[in-house]
Formats: C-alpha cells, sequence, structure tokens
C-alpha cells in the first residue's frame, strides 16, 4: 500500500492520534512498574546495608579492630585474630583454586572442544566435567561443609585447621573460577586465535600470549568474587575450621573467620552490638571487593581494548 | 616463470559434504593470483588449504596433492608451513597489543629476543606495508587505536614480519571503504614484486586491477565449488573460455 499521507494529515488525523496515544501510555505504564520494582529492590539493599552499618558502627573502634576477641558468653573483646585468619584462609583457598579453576577452564575451552569432535568418549567425558561444574556451583553450602568434614578433617586427618578449611573452600569456590574464566575465554574473538596461528604460533603460545592477556579482566572478576565467597561462607567453614579465637600459626591450626566470627556472637552470646560491629565489617569487605572488581575490570578492559 | 603453488585434483569435504571437486591449478610465483566466483564456491576454503588453516576445522577431509616449491604440503608441519604463507582475514584482526607487539608478535614465537633485530623487522615490515609514516611515532599505542584501513595494513606488517614467501588474503579490503580499499590495492601490487600473492574477492573490478592471474571458481546445485577456468587475469576479463566466467564478470549471475 502506497501511503501519500504528508506527516501534518498524520498529525492532525483523529484516528492517528488515539494509536499515537494509547501506545505512549501503555509504555509509560510498564516503564513505571520497571521504575518501581527498581526502586524497592535499591531500597531493600539500602536498608539491609544501612541498618548494618549504623548499628554495627557503634561498636566500631580502632580497638575493636585491633584486639583478639576473649570469648565468654558476652563477647568481650575485639575482632583482630578473626579478620587475620579471614585474610589467610581467602590466601590458601585462591592459592589452591585458582590455578585448578583456571587450568580446567582453559583445558574445557580451548582444547577438550577440539578433542571432543574427533572422539566420542572425550565428548561424554566433556559433557559430564560441564554437567558437574554447573550442578557443583548451585548445590548447598554445607555439602561442601559435610564433604570438607569427612575427607579432609576426618579422612585425611587434617582435623580442623586452615588447610581442611581452604581445601573445602576450594571446592566451593570452583565453579564459580572455572565458570567465569570459560565465559572469559569464550568472549576472545577467534579472529585472535586465527590471526596467532596463521602467524606460525603455536597453540600454546597463541593461549599464551594473546587468548589469556585478553580474558585476564574476566579472569580476576571470578577471582575477586571468589574472595568474596569465602569471606561470607560460614556453613563451609564451620565444620572444618573449627572455631578458635586465636591466630592459626600454621595451616595444621584452626582458626574462625570474620563470618563465622559473627555466627558464633549471634547464636552464642549476648554481644548484639559486638555481632552487629562484625557485620559491618563484612558488608564493608564486601562493597570494597566489589568496587575493585569495576575498578580493576574497567581499567585492564580499557588497556587492552585501546589508548596506551 | 615458476609455480610457487600448485593442486592437483585437489578435493576437500566438511564430513560428508562435497566442498571443492578436482581442482588442478599451478599458481605462479611473485604474481597476484584472485580467486574469484559466488559466494560458496569455495574459494575462501581453497585458499586456507594453502596455509591448513583447515586443519583447524572439525571433520575437513582432503585427497589430492597439494605442492609448494614442489614439496608436499601436508608433509610439513603446519606451524612451519604457516611462518612461511602468511594470511591476511576479511576482517583486519590486529591483536590487543600495542603496534610494535603485534609486528614483532610472529618474530617472538619463532624465537627472536635481540631487541635490536626486532625494531628493525618492525620498522621495514611497516615500511613495506606503507603504514611506517603514519605510525612511527606511535609504535606503543594500541593497533585496535588504528582505523580500519590502518588496521588492515598493520595486519599486512604482522604477516610481513614473519618474512613469507606467499601471502593469502581473504577478501583484505571488504570491510574498508574505497580510500582504504585503494592503498591496500596498491599495496598489494607493490608486494607482487617479492611475494606470492593470493587474493580471494568478491568484487570484480578489484580483480581486474590487482591480479595477473585469475582462478574462476562455480558451484551448481549440488554446493560442490569446482575451478571452471584459470588463466591471466586479461584474458579471462576480456576473452573467457567459458560461457558461466563470461556471464559471472559480465554481472549476469552471482
Amino acid at each position: 500500500m502506497i501511503n501519500n499521507k504528508s506527516i501534518s494529515t498524520l498529525h492532525n488525523d483523529p484516528e492517528s492520534l488515539k494509536n499515537l496515544k494509547i501506545r505512549s501510555t501503555t509504555q509509560n505504564v510498564w516503564f513505571s512498574i520497571m521504575w518501581l520494582a527498581g526502586l524497592v529492590t535499591l531500597i531493600i539493599l539500602l536498608l539491609v546495608i544501612g541498618y548494618v552499618i549504623i548499628q554495627g558502627g557503634k561498636a566500631l573502634s580502632w580497638e575493636f579492630l585491633t584486639t583478639p576477641p576473649r570469648g565468654g558468653l558476652s563477647g568481650e573483646g575485639g575482632i583482630s585474630t578473626t579478620l587475620g585468619t579471614t585474610v589467610y584462609l581467602v590466601a590458601l583457598t585462591l592459592l589452591i583454586a585458582t590455578p585448578l579453576g583456571v587450568g580446567a577452564a582453559i583445558y574445557l575451552i580451548e582444547y577438550a572442544g577440539e578433542l571432543g569432535l574427533t572422539s566420542p568418549v572425550m565428548r561424554v567425558l566433556i559433557s559430564i566435567a560441564n554437567f558437574a561444574v554447573e550442578t557443583l556451583a548451585g548445590i548447598p553450602s554445607i555439602i561442601y561443609g559435610l564433604f570438607g568434614y569427612a575427607l579432609f578433617v576426618s579422612t585425611l586427618q587434617f582435623g580442623w585447621s586452615l588447610l581442611s578449611a581452604a581445601l573445602a573452600g576450594a571446592c566451593l569456590v570452583l565453579p564459580t573460577i572455572i565458570r567465569t574464566t570459560e565465559e572469559a575465554l569464550l568472549t576472545v574473538p577467534d579472529d585472535y586465535r586465527r590471526g596467532s596461528l596463521a602467524l606460525g604460533a603455536t597453540k600454546w603460545q597463541t593461549l599464551y600470549k594473546v587468548v589469556l592477556p585478553a580474558a585476564i579482566p574476566g579472569i580476576i572478576t571470578g577471582i575477586i568474587l571468589s574472595v568474596g565467597r569465602i569471606i561470607s561462607e560460614t556453613a563451609v567453614f564451620f565444620v572444618t575450621l573449627g572455631g578458635s579465637h586465636r591466630l592459626p600459626s600454621s595451616i595444621m591450626d584452626g582458626g574462625r573467620t570474620l563470618a563465622l566470627h559473627l555466627y558464633y556472637l549471634a547464636m552464642d552470646t549476648n554481644a548484639f552490638d559486638k555481632a552487629m560491629g562484625t557485620g559491618a565489617v563484612l558488608v564493608i569487605l564486601i562493597i570494597l571487593i566489589n568496587l575493585s572488581i569495576n575498578l580493576i575490570s574497567g581499567k585492564l578492559t580499557a588497556r587492552i581494548r585501546g589508548g596506551k | 616463470m615458476n609455480t610457487k603453488l600448485e593442486t592437483i585434483e585437489f578435493n576437500l569435504y566438511y564430513g560428508d559434504f562435497h566442498a571443492l571437486k578436482d581442482i588442478s591449478v599451478k599458481i605462479p610465483e611473485k604474481r597476484v593470483t584472485a580467486l574469484i566466483g559466488p559466494s560458496g564456491s569455495g574459494k575462501s576454503t581453497f585458499l586456507r588449504t594453502f596455509n591448513r588453516m583447515n586443519d583447524l576445522i572439525s571433520g575437513v577431509r582432503t585427497h589430492g596433492d597439494v605442492l609448494i616449491d614442489n614439496v608436499d604440503l601436508f608433509k610439513i608441519d603446519p606451524v612451519a608451513l604457516r611462518q612461511n604463507i602468511g594470511m591476511v582475514f576479511q576482517k583486519p584482526n590486529p591483536f590487543p597489543k600495542s603496534i610494535f607487539e603485534n609486528v614483532a608478535y610472529g618474530p617472538r614465537v619463532t624465537g627472536l629476543r635481540d631487541h635490536k633485530k626486532l625494531e628493525e623487522i618492525v620498522e621495514s615490515s611497516l615500511r613495506s606495508a606503507a603504514l611506517w609514516d603514519e605510525v612511527k611515532d606511535d609504535l606503543a599505542k594500541s593497533g585496535l587505536a588504528l582505523s580500519g584501513g590502518q588496521q588492515q595494513r598493520l595486519c599486512i606488517a604482522r604477516a610481513l614480519a614473519v618474512q613469507p614467501t606467499v601471502i593469502l588474503m581473504d577478501e583484505p579490503a571488504a570491510s574498508l571503504d574505497p580510500i582504504a580499499t585503494q592503498k591496500i590495492e596498491d599495496l598489494i601490487h607493490t608486494l607482487s614484486e617479492n611475494y606470492t600473492i593470493v587474493i580471494v574477492t568478491h568484487n570484480m573490478q578489484q580483480a581486474g586491477r590487482v591480479s595477473d592471474y585469475t582462478a574462476f571458481f562455480y558451484t551448481d546445485d549440488t554446493r560442490t565449488g569446482r575451478l571452471v577456468e584459470f588463466d591471466e587475469t586479461k584474458i579471462i576479463f576480456t576473452n573467457p573460455a567459458d560461457k558461466r566466467t563470461e556471464d559471472y564478470i559480465t554481472g549476469r549471475f552471482g
């Protein structure tokens, strides 16, 4: 159908105007609903964070951060050793989980696919591996705790220790690291791989010199997400790390992380203010970690994509 | 004139699909050979045969011979082969690295560490690719910060840095504007003094302008690509032996 209407008839025609009005009202209604949903989410988030920080802020002091907890029903002392234990545990867990997770993801994305095309056995193994990674990401963390307790604490006789907790924690964050690394590798354009191979680079050189550097922002994001996960985890470490409030002096020593300490304070003492103070420290840490993800991956991406 | 690349009754299959049938062609040394033909006639697949990039695609089988300097190409390690046969892709694909590192990449992966030598290679490659004057003060800038045409010349410099004897080009100007295209065409012309160039193009005028020889590929309902005609470009364009070549070149189909 040929449209001979000029723009002015379109503007004056009551039928067209009515149609336009209905469509624009529909749009406004839906936008309002979505705007409201966004607002409610934001308010809930701010309420939780605000409540914890305001309530906990009263207990916060330099002394609170630098003195060790003394135990007891009233939750005497501060949180210094639990901060230290948290740092140790994060470091040890990542030391175990990062090479394993990044390596597994590289294998699954860069190598296994190719093998799967030629060998049906490999194809089955790969799909099992992928299914396992997906499933592991979704199971409740206490399962990792039970598994860690049974295997590391009890069978392997590591006891309640940093080592047991880090091994169990590594199982917990492995799926996160594998999946973020996989996604990071998948976003690296195949053009880079082909360009490198066509220049006479080996597959390993291509991976090491071109693909991995381009995937680094995504991989780092996965690692930092894992840091957050370990800091906020309680169930796994409740059954693998013990509950000592001393700073562990070796990887065979137990201890308690911030989150674990908070759990003990909330369950076993009446020191509500101390629990809130610990909570505030946790929340601030998580906020800082998320900010650092944005900052680091933004910076790295900018450096890779252009400029100097 | 020497033959640089040769195929004899070459066939290629993607799984059960017969993509190229009985291709026999002799590609002369230090000349530009254009591969033309409609989409799906197998030109790009044929091009990738020479640096064995088809090896990376699953389910590809071949039979028939492919020779480089009269040596069986499939007996050469693909990594070594690709150092001898450079490739420029349709979409410019510089690495997310500096201009210098892009060009130095090939020499580096083959083990060259000497920075002085690398600098020499980078400069001479960029000069050969007609990019040096535009980037010489900015070698630390990311290759991705260049314009599309500059990126493509950077990719050509990158290929030259490995000191190949053959350069394969898969529609190297397809994503570029006419001015950038002109520069690439001039460059192809200059490079043909020292390199054997095989170029796939959809642009008839381009094939006519840049190439000395032209191979016309065609396919029918079976989707199997065949070589219809191979000859000097001026003969293909003025006096083709096959009716289908003439129809294609005059724009009657494809």
